[in-house]
């Protein structure tokens, strides 16, 4: 009988030990983990809804943050600076936990991006930044890109090299951080490189009717032109036309978000190279950098990051199948 | 009243593009060359069909601030329409049929609501742009869909050696014309811009002349659109809140057609659009600034608005309340 017992006591803890090894064991920040993110609300300002970008950027933070329980929010103001400034001015008194804001330009928000910070709120700013830096910046190096951009345009453009020198380029609105800091990159670039001539330096409004007038006059009056640079792969859609209408050669280098439409850019000769700041990347930095913050709780205002968005420059030759992205039903 | 031996201000206007035209000649190496000359007509032909439309809806003593938009959505409806898989003609008489309805929209809310038109086209504007995102596509910018290239002609096609848009220019320009010179329509047009009361004291339908140009302008508004779409084979409905509209005004008064309605010919459009179109032209071969360029095309703007207030002054006949 007490041999039983002990058999049977021998039995059960194998087995419980057993059942125990089966199940695995906790993992003891998970609990704290998911706490972390309970009753979380992210407030997410860009200029406008509508375009790949903001439209990607949205669908990135949304799906990575939704299933953890983070309540997930967009304030449209439609292109509109002052409506902008009210939708992050009305946020301050709701308080959301974090603000994702897109500047217009780097002067607009900057005072209410320290009257959040001092309300509490963390900021994290996306693709063009403000003049008064927030927990976090995520977007492209814009200076380096210009330099970047600028020596790709000496690459094929110069005498050395057989190009004619001669180079145009398109901005979106000359306002915009994007345009300002990039033009900084590409002039120091180019003040190097005198071999290379700057023929027209015009900005389209980021608008692909106007892009496209504008190449086709500078083509006209220099039929020689040798590449045009743009500043936005949908706008320069304009540009492309107004290459192709003209029936010359000229080197097409644009940039963008790198939507699908960039791909197929590519694939057709729309666009020559295409300079990539990836919008699912910037959107993964964004969420884990929240995620960051929601379980380190630092106080509002003392985090002063940069994550610049690696580039890749595109061209049909060195596009990959998922080198782009797309949008639900695009 | 225009003093006798005094320029009119589309004289005046059409000496100042001829004067520019020659200046840019002699100073910028290429300027007088077939090719940008063409490039230039096409670079304005969109603003010019724009501003025909604009222009019946002045000379008709009326204002529509909605074109822009109306032109944006309509088109880019259609697009978007053609990307589900509606076929092209059944998707282009919708798109017709929805700027015709909102025309019709605009010209009762002026004619029987009596409401000024600043107001009603405004408010009607961003109306269409709000229905057209909510309701019809999500993207600010539409592309173009296989279904929808036979449309391309209308942008890069050629009709002896001259660009389509240009093309479809003169020939709105034609029918404008035959219209307000040749037919009875035309004829009730000016004369409800120039003297509403008496029009209708004489027996002029006026009230449906108002709502009939108003669908006009916005059928005419929907041709420009697709010239817009087919030129970069895409819509950017962003262009319905721009300041696009006025600059469509300022080709209209520019050339000489008076806000105070009644007067003007489609003669004017062409020579403010020539003007603008030697402007912009001559101003991006010299590489002018773009913010200059604007300074310098609202000066224009302001001596135009000047001038057709000395040419045409304001009196106990012409003004009236909510006037624009």
């Amino acid at each position: 009988m007490e041999m039983m017992k002990t058999m049977a006591l021998a039995a059960g803890i194998t087995a419980g030990a057993g059942m125990a090894l089966a199940q695995g064991i906790d993992d003891p920040t998970r609990a704290e983990y998911y706490d972390a993110f309970k009753d979380r609300t992210v407030a997410y300002v860009p200029v406008a809804m509508g375009f790949d970008l903001t439209e990607g950027w949205a669908m990135g933070l949304r799906d990575a943050l939704e299933p953890l329980g983070v309540n997930f929010e967009i304030r449209d103001p439609n292109w509109s600076t002052s409506a902008g400034a009210q939708a992050i001015t009305s946020l301050i008194d709701e308080k959301p936990d974090v603000m994702v804001v897109h500047n217009p330009d780097v002067q607009s928000y900057a005072r209410l991006l320290k009257k959040a910070e001092d309300a509490g709120i963390h900021v994290v700013q996306v693709n063009m930044r403000s003049s008064y830096s927030t927990a976090a910046f995520i977007g492209a190096d814009y200076i380096g890109m210009g330099e970047q951009i600028g020596e790709r345009l000496v690459e094929v453009c110069a005498p050395a090299n057989g190009g004619s020198g001669k180079i145009a380029i398109t901005q979106g609105v000359l306002t915009a951080a994007a345009s300002a800091y990039q033009m900084k990159g590409i002039n120091t670039v180019l003040e190097q490189h005198p071999e290379i001539q700057l023929v027209s330096n015009q900005a389209a409004d980021w608008d692909a009717t106007k892009a496209r007038n504008i190449a086709a006059t500078v083509i006209q009056q220099h039929p020689d032109l040798c590449a045009i640079a743009g500043f936005w792969d949908v706008m320069d859609v304009g540009t492309a036309a107004a290459i192709k209408d003209s029936g010359k050669d000229v080197y097409l280098l644009t940039q963008g978000g790198g939507n699908q439409s960039a791909c197929d850019g590519l694939e057709d000769g729309t666009y020559d190279e295409v300079v990539v700041y990836s919008v699912p990347g910037q959107a993964r930095d964004m969420a884990d950098m929240i995620k960051q913050l929601f379980q380190l709780n630092p106080e509002a205002g003392t985090m002063k990051t940069t994550l610049f968005t690696p580039l890749d420059f595109l061209t049909k030759a060195n596009m990959k199948p998922g080198s782009c992205w797309s949008l639900p039903g695009q | 009243m225009r003093r006798l031996g005094s320029l009119s201000q589309e004289q005046i206007v059409f000496g100042l593009a001829v004067t520019l035209c020659v200046v840019f000649a002699l100073t910028l190496p290429g300027f007088l060359t077939t090719n940008n000359i063409l490039n230039l007509v096409r670079s304005v032909s969109i603003l010019g069909i724009l501003g025909v439309a604009m222009g019946l809806v002045v000379i008709g003593r009326g204002i529509d601030l909605s074109l822009v938009a109306l032109m944006a959505i309509s088109v880019a409806s259609t697009l978007q329409l053609i990307s589900t898989g509606l076929p092209l003609p059944q998707a282009l008489v919708l798109g017709l049929g929805f700027s015709l309805a909102t025309g019709l929209i605009n010209g009762f809310l002026v004619a029987y609501v009596e409401i000024p038109a600043i107001f009603a086209t405004l408010a009607m504007g961003t109306a269409i742009y709000g229905f057209g995102r909510y309701f019809m596509f999500n993207l600010d910018v539409i592309y173009f869909t296989p279904g929808a290239e036979a449309l391309r002609w209308l942008g890069d096609g050629t009709v002896l050696g001259i660009p389509a848009p240009i093309v479809v220019f003169a020939l709105v320009c034609a029918i404008a014309h035959l219209f307000l010179r040749y037919t009875k329509a035309g004829g009730y047009l000016r004369a409800v811009g120039d003297n509403y009361a008496a029009a209708r004291i004489t027996g002029v339908p006026a009230r449906p002349m108002i709502l009939t140009q108003y669908m006009i302008a916005a059928m005419i508004g929907f041709v420009a659109g697709l010239v817009t779409a087919a030129s970069v084979a895409s819509m950017n409905t962003r262009v319905a809140n721009s300041t696009y509209v006025y600059d469509v005004i300022l080709v209209v008064v520019l050339g000489g057609i008076g806000l105070s309605g009644g007067r003007g010919a489609v003669r004017n459009i062409v020579v403010g659009t020539l003007l603008i179109g030697v402007l912009l032209n001559g101003m991006t071969i010299m590489d002018i600034q773009y913010t200059v360029q604007n300074i310098i095309k609202g000066v224009i703007l302001l001596t135009a608005i000047v001038i057709d207030t000395i040419l045409n002054p304001r009196d106990e006949q012409t003004a009236q309340q909510g006037d624009i």
